[in-house]
């Protein structure tokens, strides 16, 4: 009886043990799954005129996606220039100035802002940029974006100024440098790696966004000149062509999300190996 | 502008000047300027979230004034008559949240305790890299493989299985009747598995780690197996934390608009099956968006994304808490 009790716990024991390793290799499958369809499907359909023409209308073959390429990277330089500055400087706020309770109430709303649904966002940008002057632009999706980067780059920063070693900072302080100049000259410069690849790891996850620029920067099949029209972006144009009835589109949508997919892990591919050495090298 | 030698003169507070001069003095000093301009920004962040909340209740105005409850519970949706009711909407989130997370938090906490109990740390390390990385895929993309191979998969394969078996079992066959077009709200759970999965690993696995090392082996001395001291002691410790990860997960499915979109269906119905195309706040809020015509269709909408930012807001608020707590080690209170 004790016997048979023995192998029942021991069998269940390997049984739940092993279920645990199928779960974990069945989850990262399906990363190596989505490359491995999208290069199949993306790599078929992708060609040079993808990068450098215009969309065809509706029944013409061929055509690119140029301008959504371009439309995509001005969004992201909106979002950059208007999210990264807030981020870096609340995130020095919150590692070197903050008091306990003020802190804490600006590191919560962080949190809960990172956690807003991006369509919500989405919905701010249009209240705040579109519903004034009347119509979809760039800069509105520019707005949405650069609210997204805002919370990822607060905490990354913060997170890599408070590893800064105290003794570098010590040292600066007992040569009479101010506590402003300390920060300046001695842990921003520290810390600039880390907080460089958090700000590009911001800049990859909006990059994907798309819910927020549905009606924002909205969609366009021709250039975008300026920033106050609408513009195509390489997200919204996966979304639209993959939803409409054509086998032509869903060729283009499956290439512009081979291309998405590659820019976005890439990008998070080489950041978090530069982390993981730069953390690694600090504990050897 | 204060060099070295200047501020050493400047480094004892000086006491016995004038408020105005000793502020002067302080401002050139450059800390004071700093504090006020880092301070500004971190303080933006809560303008902008405050401001954030305005927008969406003072937008959504016409339409709580106009069927105020009530908006809750009707099921018409109807833009030609101005008539909107956001029930279908609701209760699609809430079941294809509810779908995705039944299928992703055994799988996401068994994956989790492979990774930190069982794994060597390299190869732990590695696999919780990619699975970052699968967090890192937009989601539209997991909406283009929904639309080319979750749904054909589920019209032809999955979905008659699932008649087939679970169809003819009491009560819960009423969840897997025909019609199977292939979209619906199981797709759609399905595929927020998928993309939920990966912040229940990383989150759960940290919590995981955190517990201390002689709750294990105290467990193992007495005879446990390895299996009986994760699942009676390691998990009990971290339950609060794993709890948290899947809040959090849970607000991720809640909110998620393009993947949903792309395979629900979009029908504004309430069906029992879950294979019957449904609609969501999020997806009806991408869809229609930018068609609302009238002030009135508009305000709905807005008010629906309120009501989305609501559910997400507290349940992120929530997790934290939990997430916070067994981190500073309360977990093992319970």
């Amino acid at each position: 009886m004790i016997r048979l009790r023995l192998l029942w716990r021991k069998s269940l024991n390997a049984i739940m043990l092993s279920l645990t390793g199928v779960a974990a290799f069945a989850v990262v499958s399906v990363l190596f799954l989505i490359l491995g369809y999208l290069l199949l499907h993306g790599g078929k359909s992708l060609s040079w005129d993808f990068f450098t023409k215009l969309p065809k209308p509706v029944g013409e073959s061929g055509g690119g996606m140029a301008n959504a390429i371009i439309g995509s990277l001005k969004l992201l330089l909106l979002a950059a220039v208007m999210g990264l500055p807030v981020g870096l400087l609340a995130g020095v706020y919150l590692a070197e100035f903050g008091g306990k309770t003020f802190s804490f109430v600006i590191r919560y709303t962080t949190d809960l802002l990172n956690g807003v649904p991006s369509i919500v966002i989405g919905i701010f940008a249009y209240s705040l940029v579109v519903l004034p002057v009347k119509h979809f632009s760039t800069l509105a999706g520019g707005v949405a974006l650069g609210m997204m980067v805002i919370p990822i780059t607060v905490r990354s920063t913060e997170e890599f100024l408070r590893a800064v070693p105290g003794s570098l900072r010590e040292g600066a302080m007992a040569l009479g440098a101010s506590k402003w100049k300390t920060i300046a000259t001695v842990i921003l410069p520290a810390a600039s790696g880390g907080i460089l690849t958090g700000m590009l790891l911001a800049l990859a996850r909006v990059a994907g966004e798309t819910a927020p620029l549905l009606f924002t920067a909205f969609s366009n099949r021709f250039w975008s000149p300026g920033w106050g029209q609408p513009s195509a972006s390489l997200p919204v144009m996966i979304y639209t062509y993959a939803i409409a009835p054509y086998d032509d589109w869903h060729r283009q949508a499956w290439a512009a999300g081979l291309v998405l997919l590659m820019l976005v892990l890439l990008a998070n591919l080489g950041c978090r190996l530069a982390l993981n050495r730069r953390g690694s090298a600090r504990s050897a | 502008m204060s060099t070295t030698a200047t501020t050493i003169e400047h480094a004892p507070p000086n006491r016995d000047r004038g408020g105005a001069r000793a502020l002067i003095q302080r401002l050139r000093h450059g800390d004071e300027v700093a504090h006020l301009v880092t301070l500004t920004f971190a303080a933006g962040i809560l303008l902008l979230t405050s401001m954030l909340v305005y927008e969406l209740w003072v937008n959504s105005h016409l339409s709580r004034a106009k069927f105020g409850w009530l908006f809750f519970w009707t099921r018409t949706w109807d833009p030609i008559f101005d008539n909107f009711g956001a029930s279908p909407f609701i209760y699609g989130t809430l079941i294809t949240s509810i779908v995705s997370l039944v299928i992703a938090v055994p799988l996401g906490i068994a994956a989790a305790i492979f990774l930190a109990e069982l794994a060597p740390r390299k190869i732990s390390d590695s696999i919780s890299f990619l699975i970052d990385l699968l967090a890192a895929v937009p989601s539209v993309i997991y909406g283009l493989l929904g639309i080319f191979i979750v749904v054909p998969l589920m019209r032809t394969t999955i979905g008659p299985l699932l008649i087939n078996t679970l169809g003819h079992l009491p009560y819960i066959g009423k969840l897997f009747k025909p019609p199977n077009y292939g979209v619906g709200f199981f797709t759609a759970g399905i595929v927020l598995a998928i993309m939920v999965v990966p912040f229940i690993i990383s989150v759960s696995r940290e919590v995981l780690l955190t517990v201390p090392r002689d709750q294990r082996e105290a467990a193992l001395a007495l005879g446990a197996t390895r299996w009986e001291s994760t699942w009676q002691v390691v998990i009990p410790w971290a339950r609060t934390g794993i709890l948290g990860s899947i809040f959090l997960a849970l607000a991720r499915a809640l909110g998620e608009t393009m993947a949903v979109t792309m395979v629900i269906g979009n029908d504004p119905k309430i069906t029992a099956s879950l294979l019957a195309p449904g609609y969501t706040i999020a997806a009806v809020i991408a869809n229609e968006f930018t068609e609302a015509t009238g002030d009135l269709y508009l305000s709905a909408l807005i008010e629906l994304g309120l009501v989305l930012f609501l559910m997400t807001f507290i349940l992120n608020g929530l997790a934290r808490i939990l997430i916070v707590a067994t981190e500073r080690g309360g977990g093992h209170s319970s």
